[in-house]
C-alpha cells in the first residue's frame, strides 16, 4: 500500500502531502525533511527508488516538482511509477499543462483529484477520463451552490434596500 | 462583522506568504492570518468558515500548528451544502489523523452522509472513511460500507471497496462480512470497481484462510478469464497506457492469482497458460509493460512449481538485469533476492552481473546487489567473491563502505575455508576500511589469531607490515598493537616463517618504534594508546635490552591529562623499575582465548542463570581449566582498568581484553570468580584516594593466580579463591612500589574472617535472604553487605527487584543485583554498603521491599530487618 504521497519542489518546499498511515505531526515533518534531503540530492540518471526505514520511496521528477510515494517493501515499484504518471496526466488534463503555481494556488483541487485516484493508499481508478468527469461534476455542484447563494443574497440585499 | 475576517482571500494570503523574503517575514504573515482565523472561529462566522479552513490547510502544509481549526472541519462537515462538506472532509483528512479523539465526533456525520441522497456526498464520506478511519470507526461503519458495495453507481462501489480494505486492515475480524460482496465485485465490467474489488479480495485472503479457500474454489477460473480478456483486448483509449490496456488491472489480477495459486497445485495449474501468455507476449520496452512482467514473474515464482514457466521467469529477470534502465535493474535484483529460496541455482548463474551491480554508481542498486551477493555466498565461491568485494572496498564511496565492510567481514568469518585465509582477508579489510569495522569483528579476529598458534608469527609480521604502510585505520592499529605486544619475539626472530612469506627484518627497536609512533600519533584514541602502553610493557619483558627505552616512553605519559593513561603509565613504570623479578610472569602471553565462549557471548546466548554454585565445576576438571584460564586473565585486565569507577571504564576494559570474554558465561562456576572480582572492585571504589594502589594489587594478584594456575589441572573457582592467600607476599612487595602502603587487604570475601555473623534477613515460603557483612578496617562506619537471595520454589522469578530504605542516620548505597531473574532453587547476589554515622549508639535497621514476577504475575513482599548485629 502507499503510506504517503509527497510533492516537494526542487527548493524543498512541500506542495502536497497525503498520509494514509498514521504519522504524528512531528513525525510528518521529520519524514519530509529527511526524505527531501535524500531525494533532492540524488543524481538525474539514478533509479527512481530509495530504500528508507524498511520502506521504499518511489519518486519521479516532473519539471520543478518531485512526486514521491512511499510503499511497502514487496509492492511493485514500477507500477507505482505508473500511478505517479497517471496522477500527473490527470492534473495536466485538469489544469491544462499544469505547472507548480497551479498546485500552489489551487492546492485543494490537487487534493480533490488525488482523492479520486487513491483511497486508503490504494488505486481507485485507472481511467483518466472517469476521474476528470467525476471532478468536473463536483466542481459544477460547487458552482451551482455558489450561484444560488449569490442570488439569494442578492434578493435579500434588494429586499432590504 | 469582524474586521479581520473580511480581510484576505485565499490567493492573497498565498501571495503574501510567497512574497516573504525571509522565514521571519513568512512567520509574521502566518501569525497574522492565524489570528484572523481564530477571531473568525470565535465569532462563529459562517460565511468565511469555508475560506478560513482552506487557508488553514495551506498553513498546515507549511508546517505550522493548526489544531485550533479541527472543530471547524466538523462544523463544515455537519453543514448541509456540498461545497462546505467537500472542503470540510478535505480539512478533516489533512488536519487530523486517526489517533485524534476529535475524530470520534465525526462518526455520526459520516454515517448520515453515507446515507445521503446525493451520491457525491456519499463519495466524500467514503473517501474520508477510507483515508483516516480508526478501528472503532471501522466497527461502527462497516455495515454501511457493506451496503454501499452494492450501490447502483460504480463510483460509490469502488470507493466502498477501498474503504472495506481499510476496515479489514484495522479490524481483520470484519473480513467475514465482506467476503461475499467482494466476490460479487469480481464479475464487474467497470474497471475501477474491478480493480478495487480484486484488491479487496486479495486483502481478505491475507487475513482469512477460509475466505482464501472460498475464492480459490469459486473465483480462480473467472479471474483467469478476466485476465485473458484484458490481455487480449483490442486498443481501448480510455485505459491505454503505452499500448497496453489497463496495466493496473493486469497487475492486480496477477497479484490475486499469486495469492490463490500459492500452495495449491490445482489453482496454479489453472493459471499456467495465461501466465505464460502474459510473460511472453507483454511488450517490455515501456515501464508499464515491465511493471506487468515484474508482477508476472513474482506470481510465477510464488505459485506451485512449473518448470517451463520458471525458466521463462528467470530469463525475464536475466533480461531485466542486463537492461540499461536502472529502475529495471533494481527490480531485477529485488526479484532475484526473492527467488533465491525457490531456485538459488538459477540466481547463482547471474552472479557476475550482480557483482557488477555492487559497483554501480546508484546507491539503491548497490545496496540491493550487495544484499543479494551476501546471500549468494557459500563455501565454494567465497574466495573469488570476497576478493572482488575487498578490491571494490578500495574505490567505493564513503557512505557505502560501512555496509560493505560489515558484509565482507561477515562473509569472510562465516565461510572461511582456512584460518590463514581469514586472517589475510581481515587484514585487507582492516587496512582498507578499519574505521568501519565493528568492535566484535576485530575482537573475533584476535580470538582467531590466538587460537591459531602456528600463525602467530605470520599474523604479527603481516600486521606489522600493514601498520607500517598505514596507521590511519584505528582498528588495524589496535589489532596490530595487540599482536605486537603479545608476539613481539616472534616478530623479531621470524619464528614460524611460512613458505609464502617474504622475509622481513625487524629489530627489537623497530618494534618499540612502531608502538611508540602509535602512542604519539594524533589520531590514536585513548583505547588505542592504552593498548599500546600494555604492548610496551610486554615488549620490555620480551626484550630486556629495550627496557630502558620502554621505560622512558611509558614515563612520558605520567603527566597525561587522561587519567587512564596517566595511571597505566605510573603503574607500568614501577613494574619495570622495581619488580624485574616478577615482570616476566606478570606479562606472560595471554592464554588462548576461548572461541566458544566468545561466540556464545557474541550471539547474546547468555544463559539466564549462571550461579549454579562451584560444586559442579569441580566435577569436570578438564572442562574447567579452559574456561577458567581466560577468565582469570580477564580479571587481571579488568582490574587494570578499574580505576575510573564508571561504567565506561568497564566497557573499556572489555575492549582491551579483545572481547567480551569477561562476562560470566555458559561455564558453570565461572560466576563466582567474577563476582569476587566485582567485590574487589567495589571495595576499591569505596576506598577513595588510595584506590589505584589497591587496584594494582588486585591486578597483580589476578595475574599471579593465572600464572600459577595455567598448568594446574583443576582451576575451579573454589580452588582459585583458596589459593589466593598465597599471593599476599608478592602482592605486598608490589604495593610498596606505589607509595604509602595501604593496609593489606585480603582478596576474597571468604578470606575476610567473618567478624560479624551472617544473618537471615528475611524468610518466607518462597524466598530467603541472607546478609553477609564485611568491614574495611580503615572505615569502621561502613559495612559492606552481600545479600544472597535464594529462591525456595521451583518457579523462576523474573523482574526481580530488591529495594531498601534506612533511617536518616544511615546511608545506603545499593548496587545492581547480579541478575534480575532468580532461577528455580537458585540464588542471586546483590551488594550494598551501609554507612552508620551513629555507629555504636544505634544499630542498623532497614525496611525492604521485594518485587518479582512468577509466570508474569506480580508478587510484592515487604518487611523490616531488625536483626543486624549491634556492633555494625
Amino acid at each position: 500500500m502507499i503510506h504517503f504521497v509527497l510533492l516537494v519542489s526542487r527548493q524543498g518546499k512541500v506542495r502536497l502531502t497525503k498520509w494514509y498511515s498514521p504519522y504524528t505531526q512531528k513525525e510528518r515533518s521529520k519524514v519530509i525533511r529527511e526524505l527531501s534531503g535524500v531525494i533532492l540530492s540524488r543524481g538525474p540518471k539514478l533509479c527512481n527508488f530509495v530504500e528508507w526505514r524498511g520502506y521504499k520511496v518511489v519518486y519521479k521528477r516532473y519539471a520543478s516538482l518531485y512526486f514521491c510515494m512511499c510503499i511497502d517493501e514487496d509492492d511493485n515499484e514500477l507500477e507505482v511509477l505508473e500511478i505517479i504518471h497517471h496522477f500527473v496526466e490527470i492534473l495536466d488534463r485538469y489544469f491544462g499543462s499544469v505547472c507548480e503555481l497551479d498546485l500552489i494556488f489551487h492546492f485543494h483541487k490537487a487534493y480533490y483529484i488525488l482523492d479520486e485516484l487513491l483511497i486508503a493508499g490504494e488505486l481507485q481508478e485507472s481511467s483518466k477520463k472517469t476521474v476528470a468527469r467525476i471532478i468536473s461534476t463536483q466542481d459544477q455542484l460547487v458552482e451551482a451552490a455558489k450561484e444560488e447563494a449569490g442570488s439569494i443574497s442578492n434578493i435579500i440585499a434588494q429586499a432590504t434596500k | 462583522m469582524n474586521p479581520f475576517s473580511s480581510g484576505t482571500r485565499l490567493s492573497d494570503m498565498i501571495r503574501a506568504i510567497r512574497a516573504s523574503k525571509t522565514a521571519a517575514e513568512e512567520r509574521a504573515v502566518v501569525r497574522k492570518e492565524c489570528a484572523a482565523i481564530r477571531a473568525s472561529i470565535n465569532e462563529n462566522d459562517q460565511d468565511y468558515r469555508h475560506r478560513d479552513l482552506a487557508k488553514l490547510m495551506f498553513i498546515h502544509m507549511l508546517g505550522y500548528p493548526t489544531h485550533f481549526g479541527q472543530m471547524e472541519c466538523l462544523k463544515l462537515i455537519a453543514s448541509p451544502g456540498f461545497p462546505e462538506k467537500r472542503i470540510g472532509y478535505l480539512g478533516l483528512m489533512l488536519l487530523l489523523d486517526e489517533r485524534q479523539e476529535v475524530l470520534m465526533l465525526v462518526t455520526n456525520s459520516l454515517k448520515q452522509d453515507m446515507n445521503h441522497t446525493n451520491q457525491y456526498i456519499v463519495g466524500l464520506a467514503l473517501c474520508a472513511l477510507g483515508n483516516i478511519c480508526s478501528a472503532e470507526m471501522a466497527r461502527d461503519l462497516a455495515p454501511e460500507v457493506e451496503r454501499l458495495l452494492q450501490f447502483r453507481d460504480p463510483n460509490i462501489r469502488k470507493k466502498a471497496a477501498l474503504c472495506a480494505i481499510r476496515i479489514i486492515r484495522k479490524v481483520p475480524d470484519l473480513s467475514e462480512n465482506f467476503t461475499n460482496p467482494a466476490a460479487a465485485l469480481l464479475k464487474e465490467k467497470h474497471h475501477g470497481v474491478l480493480i478495487t474489488g480484486v484488491h479487496l479480495c486479495t486483502e481478505i485472503c491475507t487475513v482469512s484462510p477460509e475466505a482464501l479457500e472460498y475464492f480459490r474454489k469459486k473465483c480462480t477460473e473467472g479471474l483467469v478469464k478476466t485476465l485473458k480478456d484484458i490481455a487480449n483486448s483490442p486498443y481501448s483509449p480510455e485505459y491505454d497506457v503505452a499500448g497496453i490496456t489497463d496495466p493496473f488491472l493486469h497487475i492486480r489480477l496477477l497479484r490475486l492469482l499469486r495469492v490463490l495459486g500459492q500452495g495449491d497445485a490445482e489453482a496454479s495449474d489453472c493459471m499456467n497458460d495465461i501466465l505464460a501468455q502474459v510473460a511472453s507476449k507483454t511488450e517490455s520496452n515501456k515501464n508499464a509493460g515491465n511493471a506487468i512482467l515484474y508482477e508476472c514473474v513474482q506470481t510465477i515464482m510464488s505459485i506451485e512449481e512449473n518448470g517451463g514457466l520458471r525458466v521463462l521467469a528467470i530469463n525475464i529477470l536475466g533480461k531485466f538485469l542486463s537492461n540499461r534502465d536502472n529502475n529495471i535493474r533494481y527490480v531485477a535484483l529485488n526479484m532475484l533476492m526473492r527467488s533465491l529460496t525457490v531456485d538459488s541455482q538459477a540466481v547463482q548463474r547471474h552472479r557476475a552481473t550482480i557483482l557488477e551491480c555492487v559497483k554501480d554508481s546508484d546507491a539503491s542498486i548497490q545496496k540491493r546487489a550487495l544484499e543479494l551477493i551476501y546471500n549468494l555466498v557459500n563455501e565454494n565461491n567465497v574466495k573469488p567473491l570476497a576478493k572482488e568485494l575487498i578490491e571494490y572496498l578500495e574505490v567505493s564511496e564513503q557512505d557505502f563502505k560501512e555496509d560493505l565492510t560489515a558484509k565482507i567481514c561477515s562473509i569472510v568469518e562465516k565461510f572461511a575455508p582456512e584460518k590463514i585465509w581469514y586472517i589475510d582477508q581481515m587484514l585487507k579489510v582492516l587496512s582498507e576500511a578499519g574505521n568501519y569495522v565493528k568492535e566484535d569483528v576485530w575482537h573475533a579476529l584476535i580470538v582467531v589469531i590466538t587460537n591459531a598458534s602456528d600463525l602467530h608469527g605470520y599474523s604479527v609480521r603481516a600486521l606489522y607490515r600493514a601498520l607500517q604502510a598505514s596507521s590511519e585505520q584505528e582498528t588495524l592499529v589496535r589489532v596490530a598493537i595487540w599482536c605486537i605486544g603479545e608476539y613481539a619475539d616472534l616478530l623479531v626472530n621470524n619464528t614460524g616463517m611460512l613458505d609464502l612469506e617474504d622475509p622481513i627484518t625487524v629489530t627489537e627497536s623497530d618494534a618499540v618504534d612502531i608502538v611508540e609512533a602509535t602512542i604519539k600519533h594524533h589520531t590514536s584514541d585513548v583505547t588505542t594508546k592504552a593498548m599500546a602502553l600494555i604492548a610496551l610493557l610486554k615488549i620490555s619483558s620480551r626484550f630486556p635490552s629495550c627496557s630502558e627505552r620502554v621505560k622512558s616512553i611509558i614515563g612520558q605519559n605520567k603527566g597525561s591529562f587522561v587519567l587512564e593513561l596517566q595511571q597505566r603509565s605510573l603503574e607500568f613504570s614501577s613494574v619495570i623499575q622495581k619488580h624485574q623479578n616478577i615482570r616476566s610472569s606478570l606479562v606472560e602471553r595471554m592464554p588462548v582465548l576461548d572461541e566458544a565462549t566468545f561466540s556464545g557471548r557474541r550471539a547474546g546466548s547468555l544463559p539466564a542463570s549462571v550461579s549454579t554454585s562451584g560444586k559442579s565445576s569441580i566435577g569436570i576438571p578438564n572442562g574447567v581449566v579452559k574456561a577458567a584460564a581466560p577468565l582469570v586473565d580477564l580479571l587481571d585486565l579488568s582490574s587494570d582498568d578499574t580505576p575510573a569507577p564508571t561504567s565506561s571504564s568497564v566497557n573499556f576494559l572489555q575492549d582491551l581484553l579483545g572481547g567480551d570474554l569477561t562476562q560470566p558465561s555458559a561455564q558453570p562456576g565461572t560466576m563466582q570468580p567474577s563476582n569476587a572480582g566485582a567485590d574487589i572492585l567495589l571495595d576499591l571504589l569505596s576506598i577513595g584516594s588510595p584506590a589505584p594502589v589497591q587496584n594494582g594489587s588486585g591486578s597483580t594478584n589476578g595475574d599471579l593466580l593465572s600464572v600459577q594456575h595455567n598448568n594446574a589441572p583443576i582451576a575451579s573457582i573454589d580452588t582459585l579463591s583458596s589459593m589466593s592467600p598465597t599471593a599476599p607476599s608478592s602482592m605486598m612487595d608490589l604495593l610498596d612500589g606505589f607509595g604509602p602502603t595501604p593496609p593489606p587487604k585480603s582478596v576474597t570475601t571468604e578470606d575476610k574472617a567473618p567478624a560479624y555473623p551472617s544473618i537471615v534477613a528475611f524468610e518466607s515460603n518462597s524466598l530467603k535472604i541472607e546478609f553477609n557483612f564485611t568491614k574495611q578496617p580503615e572505615n569502621l562506619q561502613s559495612t559492606d553487605i552481600v545479600a544472597t537471595f535464594t529462591n525456595l520454589t521451583p518457579n523462576v522469578y523474573t523482574d526481580f527487584l530488591f529495594q531498601a530504605a534506612v533511617p536518616k542516620y544511615l546511608q545506603l548505597h545499593l548496587d545492581p543485583a547480579s541478575s534480575n531473574s532468580l532461577p528455580a532453587n537458585g540464588n542471586i547476589k546483590q551488594t550494598m554498603r551501609v554507612t552508620n554515622s551513629q555507629r555504636g549508639k544505634k544499630p542498623i535497621v532497614m525496611r525492604m521491599r521485594l518485587g518479582y514476577k512468577i509466570d508474569g504475575k506480580d508478587v510484592l513482599e515487604e518487611g523490616q530487618i531488625n536483626n543486624f548485629p549491634r556492633e555494625l
